[in-house]
């Protein structure tokens, strides 16, 4: 284990060093509105000549993943950094690289898709982002945000998985709130990440391939075979690289992080920085002879299915929060909602009473006092017998 | 202290506010403990009333929401009575640190706050007279620490002369350092 050394950074300062640690071989990125401060501090870097990457600015997010695209092609480590509609523009170069199987890491600082116009914190940019075959982690702190990402480098270059990642952390909560953060030594990320070495690159002249060819009726069903073949059998490669990881920190990377689960009766189910502010109540709860607990999967892509049911499954009443809606699924329910709904058919649970919240759209707050009503709401569904709404709104006015 | 301790910050955009919570936080870290600082974000615009928070304690912090009851409110610009609520969820026994010319009872009597305790300091005589500018975001933090016990000062100041070396010549790190000093000697509470 190597010594951190603490240093007063926003969450996306945190990912900025990050990067300036990996020091990638090329970054493409949009420069301005909706790019966060990652971009911003990293080109500090590439001017100070701090880091050795090659810095494409491009004229827009379309542009950014498309030199993302070529230059991982190439044989180059390739990172970059969006946000929201940033993201959006994106779309179809996101399914390029996944389905080129190019290990690019894109940091993203989660905020709200318009219209209408907001730039405040949702899960609406990556969430829509779930099914283009990206692998996605999520980050409560802008700590995990740091640690999130140096990792992401490892999972993607995998050379068993060759897909994108994407390390995803809550626009302003955690993107622009300043927190203690420890940083790895230099070198120790240095030697974490290693030398990357493409297993193919158009480059290559020795050992030549072609890459995004015409692949008609004939094999394409058999390369999205193959693809989803890698995506689901990533979980234990995500696991291998965070347990070195971890090892290397001293700091936990759970794929799922769990409190209070061995007893709970209640819990929650969140992504990102409400886990935290969640955890925080069910202490208090705790402390009062509540058995409250809260599940934080940190990989959301592939989906910790069993991690998630094993925790849940023998609580009397469970609510998952969603920063973000799938329109026009059941209910409009919420992704993550959906996803662990189905979980817990096909893992074999049924009758467990299960509700969604959909919470903090557009940067709306999340109070600590809005998570006690959850768990009311819960001890409610549990004695009533009476599940209720299935899709409730948190902090909404109505 | 107790376990956590909870800071709104209220002045005007462009006075430095957002970076004295974050200084003030930073500090904090330095004697080992936790720290958040964010400001709420709103329309941005110099001179706008902006509000910014602080959190420090001993233990890693987990809760990631706005400071609604805070324990301790500090007011940069003394020309936000009566156009902000500066004592919105200020708990009772809580703490009001305020750059102002005037005696803490005439400010409990202007604020309507009764309880609690009133530190008074006219950080902007300080800063004209020390630094020749308008800057009294920063001295805030001394009175804070003599307010509050949350952080030492010796460590704020130990901090300001490790961020401002390299940046400013010397007199004028020793001119903020003294800033310092007189606001933590001058500040009044009542």
């Amino acid at each position: 284990m190597v010594t951190s050394k603490y240093m007063p950074l926003d969450g996306a300062n945190a990912v900025s060093q990050a990067m300036r640690q990996i020091d990638p071989d090329v970054v493409a990125a949009y420069p301005i509105t909706p790019q966060t401060a990652v971009v911003q501090n990293f080109s500090q870097y590439v001017a100070d000549g701090i880091v050795h990457t090659e810095f494409v600015a491009v004229e827009s997010e379309h542009a950014a993943m498309s030199a993302c695209v070529g230059a991982s092609a190439a044989g180059a480590r390739v990172m970059t950094a969006t946000s929201a509609n940033g993201l959006a523009l994106m779309w179809e170069m996101l399914y390029i690289a996944s389905g080129l199987r190019l290990p690019i890491v894109m940091t993203v600082v989660n905020r709200a898709l318009s219209s209408p116009l907001n730039i405040h914190c949702d899960h609406s940019d990556s969430m829509g982002a779930r099914d283009s075959g990206w692998l996605q982690l999520y980050a409560e702190t802008g700590q995990e945000a740091y640690d999130n990402t140096i990792q992401a480098i490892r999972i993607a270059e995998h050379p068993d998985l060759l897909l994108p990642v994407m390390s995803c952390q809550d626009g302003f909560i955690t993107g622009h709130g300043v927190e203690r953060v420890g940083i790895l030594p230099d070198e120790a990320v240095r030697e974490f990440v290693g030398e990357y070495k493409a297993k193919f690159s158009l480059l290559d002249v020795d050992n030549p391939i072609t890459m995004g060819a015409w692949d008609f009726t004939d094999y394409y069903f058999e390369h999205k075979r193959q693809q989803t073949e890698a995506m689901n059998n990533a979980m234990p490669i995500v696991r291998a690289v965070s347990e070195e990881y971890e090892r290397l920190s001293g700091r936990p990377q759970p794929i799922v992080d769990y409190f209070g689960m061995d007893d709970a009766e209640y819990a929650i189910v969140v992504l990102s920085s409400t886990a935290g502010t969640s955890r925080a109540v069910a202490r208090q709860l705790r402390a009062q002879g509540w058995k409250v607990g809260v599940v934080k999967p940190r990989v959301f892509r592939p989906f910790p299915a069993q991690e998630i049911i094993e925790a849940i499954k023998g609580c009397k009443a469970v609510a998952v929060l969603d920063r973000a809606i799938s329109f026009g699924a059941l209910y409009g329910s919420g992704p993550l909602f959906t996803d662990t709904c189905s979980a817990l058919y096909n893992l074999g649970v049924t009758g467990l009473p299960i509700v969604n919240y959909i919470y903090g759209l557009g940067g709306r707050d999340t109070l600590p006092s809005m998570i006690e009503s959850v768990y009311r709401d819960l001890r409610q569904v549990a004695e009533s017998g009476d599940r209720g709404a299935p899709v409730r709104y948190l902090g909404l006015r109505e | 202290m107790s376990q956590m301790y909870e800071i709104r910050w209220h002045g005007r955009a462009g006075q430095g506010v957002v970076t004295a919570g974050e200084l003030l936080g930073e500090a904090c870290m330095e004697t080992g403990k936790y720290f958040q600082a964010f400001p709420e974000y709103g329309a941005e615009r110099m001179g706008a009333p902006i509000k910014a928070y602080t959190r420090v304690s001993d233990e890693p912090i987990e809760v990631h929401a706005p400071i609604l009851e805070p324990d301790m409110v500090v007011v940069v610009n003394p020309n936000l009575i009566g156009i902000v609520d500066l004592t919105e969820g200020l708990k009772p026994d809580g703490t009001i640190v305020i750059n102002t010319p005037e005696d803490p009872a005439t400010i409990r009597r202007r604020l309507g706050f009764y309880t609690g305790k009133v530190w008074c300091v006219d950080a902007t005589k300080i800063a004209m007279e020390e630094l020749k500018r308008d800057i009294p975001s920063t001295m805030l933090i001394a009175v804070i620490a003599r307010a509050s016990g949350i952080v030492d000062l010796e460590a704020v100041i130990h901090l300001t002369r490790e961020s401002l070396s390299g940046r400013l010549r010397p007199e004028v790190i020793e001119a903020n350092v003294r800033a310092l000093r007189r606001a933590y000697e001058e500040c009044v509470e009542g």
